[in-house]
């Protein structure tokens, strides 16, 4: 379980995130939605560590992780897998050693073990006899399977996803975010998942938050979401005609 | 003020950057890629940059020695004295600032702006750690390398030049480089250049490493590291020769 309690960001005197408390739970996939630049980012990434946030803390479990020093940060990262928007596969290793990285970096177990959970991780997401190639050589797609495959290579008890659709096409996304809903439920981790696209939000949302300039606007489940009268909620998520209609109904 | 912010936030760098390595064999591995990527790789330009210059100060000197009181020994006295000193330890580092620098920057750069950086602090990696330190460590030991191969390529196309345009014979040129020789020189030149690897690689890395935006920030760093490394440099010539040669 995460929480975040009281959380304030800005930069350069722009307030990004207000008073913002909520907190995700374990094996669920929690997702969080809003407009560009409503200040999804910016909160995952206090979650992760990556900003620091201005006041509030946020919690892994019951340790205050935005309280610990940096070396102290690095254990609780080890717990951490994450898919960035674009991957973020680093562009001069192959799938295989993007996958070895943190296992070479943190384990002591043998090579043939490495490469097995390699290959259960790449298996896992689907992905076959792309060992040797390298990010350039793969779909968007692929990319973005091969980024979970790396995250869930250390087993992490935490999972975050920034925008995992990006990018994608429908049948694409579909399959990335059933992906993560399966591993959620499969290793029982916490899940959280920054999107604007309200497919995502139908098929997995478990759990979802919505944030509005910087403050948390509504939360509930993706059925509450269909008999919300929350306006701002309403016209963000209802925004399409198809999404209207599907309201109406 | 902006200056002294920068030389600030350099420091902070280095010292995250010289933090305990979480695994010395990942690193060692690092090390020996960026030899070859830094090093093995820089062999071709400096070869090529040393032999003409070599045959160039041959030339130019002996086009200046017209007084037949002069021996002819000073030309290849001249040359040797002009790469040892200077040509393969300044104006190679400087060359290594315009390749390597803009190639480390661009190299961290692309990975900051591409959330590659970040990847690596989410698995718990000290990421300026990982992605400098072996670049320093590469340069601080390949360089000098290319360093002595500059020495030597660049007294020898001084001798082909010389040879060949008649200026000097093979005797008198292997006369003057041998005449009252001081290899505290070659010593002087290593030093220097060991400093020079530091200076490219890490206020490159700096560069790369704290780029913000897109690709046209990462250009801008890839400039910014090339001139700066190359003014540091400038500079610290200048410290060095008074520490160790006056």
């Amino acid at each position: 379980m995460i929480s975040v309690n009281n959380i304030y960001k800005s930069f350069n005197g722009k307030q990004v995130l207000k008073d913002i408390s909520v907190t995700f739970e374990r094996g669920k996939t929690n997702l969080v939605i809003g407009q560009s630049g409503s200040g999804k980012t910016v909160l995952l990434k206090c979650i992760v560590g990556l900003f620091e946030p201005d006041s509030g803390e946020v919690k892994y479990e019951d340790v205050i992780f935005n309280k610990l020093n940096s070396r102290e940060k690095r254990e609780i990262r080890k717990k951490i897998g994450m898919l960035f928007q674009g991957g973020a596969l680093f562009d001069s290793a192959t799938v295989e050693e993007n996958i070895l990285f943190p296992l070479n970096m943190f384990t002591e177990i043998p090579l043939e073990e490495k490469l097995e959970r390699v290959n259960v991780c790449l298996n896992r997401v689907n992905i076959i006899n792309a060992n040797h190639l390298y990010p350039s050589e793969l779909s968007g797609g692929m990319k973005k399977r091969v980024a979970i495959a790396r995250a869930i290579a250390l087993k992490p008890q935490y999972l975050f996803c920034d925008e995992p659709n990006s990018g994608l096409d429908p049948k694409s996304s579909i399959l990335i975010d059933n992906l993560i809903k399966e591993i959620t439920e499969e290793y029982d981790i916490t899940t959280i998942i920054n999107t604007h696209d309200m497919n995502s939000v139908m098929e997995i949302g478990q759990k979802v938050v919505f944030i509005f300039e910087g403050t948390k606007a509504w939360e509930g489940s993706n059925q509450d979401i269909l008999e919300s009268d929350n306006k701002i909620l309403n016209d963000f998520v209802f925004a399409t005609n198809l999404t209207k209609k599907l309201k109406l109904k | 003020m902006r200056y002294l912010n920068q030389i600030g936030r350099y420091f902070i760098f280095l010292n995250k950057v010289f933090a305990r390595p979480e695994s010395l064999k990942m690193y060692y591995r690092q090390i020996i890629i960026e030899i070859g990527n830094l090093g093995i790789n820089s062999i071709g330009i400096v070869a090529i940059i040393s032999v003409f210059i070599g045959a160039v100060i041959t030339i130019q000197t002996a086009i200046n020695i017209t007084n037949p009181i002069f021996p002819k020994y000073i030309i290849s006295l001249t040359v040797r004295d002009s790469i040892l000193l200077e040509f393969s330890s300044s104006v190679v580092a400087l060359i290594l600032a315009g390749k390597v620098g803009s190639n480390i920057a661009s190299e961290i750069g692309t990975m900051r702006v591409t959330e590659q950086i970040d990847a690596l602090e989410i698995f718990g990696v000290n990421s300026a750690s990982y992605l400098a330190l072996p670049k320093i460590v590469a340069s601080m030991f390949f360089f000098p390398i290319l360093t002595i191969l500059s020495m030597v390529i660049g007294i020898w196309g001084g001798w082909v030049a010389g040879v060949a345009s008649g200026d000097i014979t093979s005797d008198e040129y292997i006369y003057g480089i041998q005449y009252e020789f001081l290899p505290y020189y070659i010593v002087y030149g290593l030093i220097k250049v060991v400093v020079f690897a530091f200076i490219i690689t890490t206020i490159s890395a700096y560069n790369g490493y704290t780029v913000n935006g897109g690709s046209l920030e990462v250009g801008q760093a890839s400039t910014r590291a090339v001139v700066y490394s190359s003014v540091a440099i400038l500079f610290f010539n200048v410290v060095l020769t008074i520490l160790l040669l006056q």
